[in-house]
């Protein structure tokens, strides 16, 4: 089990730098402890991913970094969380801010009833983008970087459920993107997807670390080992271990860990 | 022989059946009343042919069969069938004092349908069935018989509906308008008198006014000596008729309405005229009491009821449920308020009617009178019943409805949808604006028409707050500031009321009962299927959503 000192994985020499800092984070639905004392750190343009059995609290987590949590009545979070150094739940912050910097991408594509070119420009036109040119080149902009622009150029003004299950997750991806987020959650996002869509998706995912930091939960552990540089294993609320991904897999350091990888339970 | 029938039991095959039975118990009580209801309100429209029956006293009826019976108590052991009669439709109230007669069938001798009868609607009396005799001018003869007076007859009908025609436009508008400026420099004088003593200004403006007054005074003179000059025009030609027994009765050719000779006429002409008389009623303003005449101030009165209802219901509703289910902590409190909601829409309606008078009419209404109005008082403007505080009674009787359909169609709107939106940095009232309240339209909508539908049927709460049997003006008119909504109005619930049950002449009354309520029906079906057209183009628009 992981306790007191933050995990700091060992890894390449060349300094890299942290996005997310999280030291000693509680989180509780009202009475009930879902997370205890969490501490890692999450590096910057890296893919981080978080497994674990169902119910052990790793899509909690994940909320908590964007505060989605926030909208569960009686939840709340102890210790701190650091977005570049600012207190994600600091008094001072500004919660749009905070989301628009974080962006987030469901396990159940949710594009809203609306044309495939309002979904991606709903975000840019909340936070005041009105002229038409500039909407047109972010909407291009996020479609490109969703790798969905080339099969929807033609029909931008139709309705977004109209495409297909895969082409709907990316089109929330580049809703997501669209706004110009640092750090991109992804909570089992091809969990609902075919094999190809998802295939479409893990390589989005190598283009999208460029720019971005992303944070993925995923139950699938293929899928953790393929797209992700680090990997962290829970359990029942708390973070079992945390460390580069093919460490994770190939030397495990906890037993717990190494049976859930090799399937023996879970 | 137990166990197959257990089985037969478990299959579920009765059950099916008896589901089946109870849908078409109910699609066949439905049917049943629209059908009924059809078939009297249509048979309305059409020209019957005219009989005329010769019966063993050597007396002549003449009329427009309108049924058979069998006569009450007539059916003894060696006459199984019972006597029938029949109900004639004799018309010619102004000599007869009733319009129908019934017939027993054993005093008939003949029954003949001569084409040389007339029948004539008029203004006054209802209809009238006979043989002209002759037409005048004044004293003097124009043409005597049957047949000539016939042809003499249809361009004269012509000219005095043209000329009824400019004496409702000269009533109505001409001197309504002349009506409307004398009382509001009436009212203007009241004003200014009804304070403290008026100054030298005051008084000035007091001087024009009355200049005013006598100008449009001398003017509505001037309208009244027109207006004499064209009733005795109007009057100028008459009819001498002669009925089936030979009793002569002399009438104004100014009180008919359209004479026809419907033993002439051939299927094409009686169905022209079957879908004039449709259009009549549907147009024009009711006569003798309502039994005659159209009941278009009826259509029009509920229409505009249940849109101004709408107006009010919508807003309302939609906010209160918004609160209730997006904002309001969902506790104790709120589960309460459901409840008292839900409650609320079972309350009686004449309950709402007896709150709106106290509430709307004497309360508001009253207030209003003594800040904007005090010049017109004790003669009140708001303070009676209109057509503005009975939509609001019937707003507050079909909030209850909004309220439950809005708040289960947020229900119904995605978690994932109110998620996508905040995850993207939209605060809670962007993403209720955007995305929720849109998903939510449909649910919205299919409130309104059950509102719409409720609120239309009422009956109980406008008579007490604003529906009259006859209403000298519509709510809405040519004169500023044309929407007056401190007028009272017809309703065709009240309609049917007030014609089926309060009208002095019920066998007359019978077909505009069932015309009133076909007419209800099609109002409220419109309105419903137009907001189900609104609704289906919002789901189209929205589809995926789950409503």
């Amino acid at each position: 089990m992981q306790t007191g000192p933050r995990q700091s994985p060992d890894h390449d020499s060349k300094a890299q730098a942290v996005k997310l800092t999280l030291n000693h984070v509680d989180f509780f639905y009202g009475e009930r402890q879902a997370l205890f004392d969490i501490n890692i750190e999450i590096v910057k343009n890296q893919v981080t991913s978080f497994i674990g059995p169902s119910g052990c609290g790793k899509s909690t987590l994940l909320r908590c970094l964007n505060r989605l949590n926030d909208l569960v009545e009686g939840a709340h979070l102890e210790g701190t969380m650091l977005l570049d150094g600012m207190n994600i739940y600091g008094p001072d912050v500004d919660i749009t801010d905070l989301r628009k910097r974080v962006g987030m991408v469901f396990q159940k594509s949710n594009p809203f009833p609306k044309s495939i070119y309002e979904n991606v420009a709903y975000g840019p036109r909340l936070h005041g983008i009105k002229n038409r040119g500039q909407l047109d080149q972010i909407v291009e902009e996020g479609l490109k970087g969703a790798g969905l622009w080339e099969e929807v150029n033609d029909r931008l003004q139709a309705s977004a459920f109209g495409l297909s299950g895969g082409q709907q997750q990316r089109l929330c991806i580049a809703r997501a993107l669209a706004v110009k987020p640092d750090v991109l959650l992804m909570d089992e996002p091809c969990s609902a997807l075919d094999p190809v869509a998802t295939a479409k998706i893990e390589e989005l995912l190598f283009s999208l670390k460029q720019d971005l930091t992303v944070v993925i939960v995923t139950h699938n552990m293929q899928q953790a080992a393929r797209v992700s540089d680090w990997t962290a294993f829970m359990y029942l609320g708390e973070i079992v271990e945390f460390g580069l991904t093919k460490q994770i897999f190939t030397t495990p350091s906890k037993k717990q860990t190494d049976d859930y990888i090799t399937g023996r339970f879970g | 022989m137990r166990a197959p029938f257990k089985k037969f039991l478990a299959s579920g095959n009765v059950f099916i059946w008896g589901c089946a039975a109870g849908v078409s118990v109910s699609l066949l009580m439905v049917f049943g009343l629209l059908l009924l209801i059809v078939f009297n309100g249509l048979g309305y429209f059409w020209t019957a042919n005219i009989v005329e029956l010769t019966l063993k006293d050597t007396q002549h009826v003449m009329g427009q069969l309108a049924g058979r019976e069998v006569i009450p108590r007539s059916v003894t052991p060696d006459r199984p069938e019972g006597k029938s009669r029949l109900r004639v439709k004799v018309g010619n109230r102004d000599i007869y004092g009733l319009d129908f007669k019934w017939v027993n069938d054993d005093q008939i001798v003949s029954e003949t349908y001569p084409p040389d009868i007339a029948l004539l609607e008029r203004r006054e009396w209802g209809n009238m069935y006979a043989r002209i005799k002759a037409v005048y001018r004044g004293e003097t003869l124009q043409a005597e018989g049957n047949d000539a007076g016939w042809s003499a007859l249809a361009p004269l009908i012509d000219t005095t509906n043209a000329l009824h025609q400019q004496i409702t436009r000269i009533e109505g508008i001409e001197i309504g308008s002349i009506n409307t400026d004398i009382e509001q420099a009436r009212l203007k004088i009241r004003a200014l008198e009804i304070g403290a003593a008026p100054d030298t200004r005051e008084r000035g403006q007091i001087d024009t006014l009355k200049a005013q007054v006598a100008a449009a005074e001398s003017r509505y003179q001037e309208k009244t000596l027109e207006l004499d000059t064209l009733r005795t025009q109007f009057n100028e030609y008459s009819v001498l008729m002669v009925d089936a027994n030979g009793r002569e009765k002399q009438i104004p050719v100014g009180q008919i309405i359209r004479a026809l000779r419907p033993n002439e006429m051939g299927l094409m002409h009686k169905s022209w005229i079957y879908l004039t008389n449709v259009w009549s009623v549907l147009s024009t303003e009711p006569r003798e009491a309502n039994t005659e005449g159209g009941i278009f101030p009826a259509i029009f009165g509920t229409v505009l009821m249940v849109i101004i209802m709408s107006l009010a219901v919508v807003p309302f509703g939609v906010l209160a449920a918004l609160y209730l289910r997006e904002y309001a902590r969902q506790g104790v409190m709120v589960r309460l308020v459901r409840i008292a909601v839900n409650n609320l829409a079972g309350v009686p309606s004449i309950v709402f009617g007896v709150f709106g008078l106290g509430f709307f009419i004497y309360a508001v209404g009253g207030t209003l009178d003594t800040l904007f109005f005090p010049e017109r008082l004790p003669a009140p403007t708001f303070g009676t019943g209109g057509i503005l505080w009975a939509s609001l009674t019937l707003a507050l009787l079909t909030v209850p409805v909004v309220i439950v359909s809005t708040e289960e169609g947020l229900a119904a709107v995605p978690r994932e949808f109110r998620e996508g939106s905040l995850a993207l940095g939209a605060t809670k009232l962007e993403t209720m604006l955007k995305v929720v309240i849109p998903s939510a339209l449909p649910g919205i909508l299919t409130g309104l028409i059950l509102s719409m539908a409720r609120a239309a049927g009422e009956v109980a709460p406008l008579m007490l707050t604003g529906v009259v049997k006859l209403a000298p003006s519509l709510p809405v008119d040519g004169s500023w500031p044309f929407l007056h909504f401190d007028r009272k109005f017809m309703h065709l619930g009240f309609h049917i009321y007030d014609v089926g049950f309060q009208s002095p002449n019920v066998e007359a009354a019978k077909p505009m009962v069932y015309i009133t309520t076909l007419v209800l029906i099609t109002v409220v079906v419109l309105l419903n299927l137009t907001a189900i057209v609104l609704r289906n183009h919002l789901r189209k628009k929205y589809a995926g959503s789950v409503l």
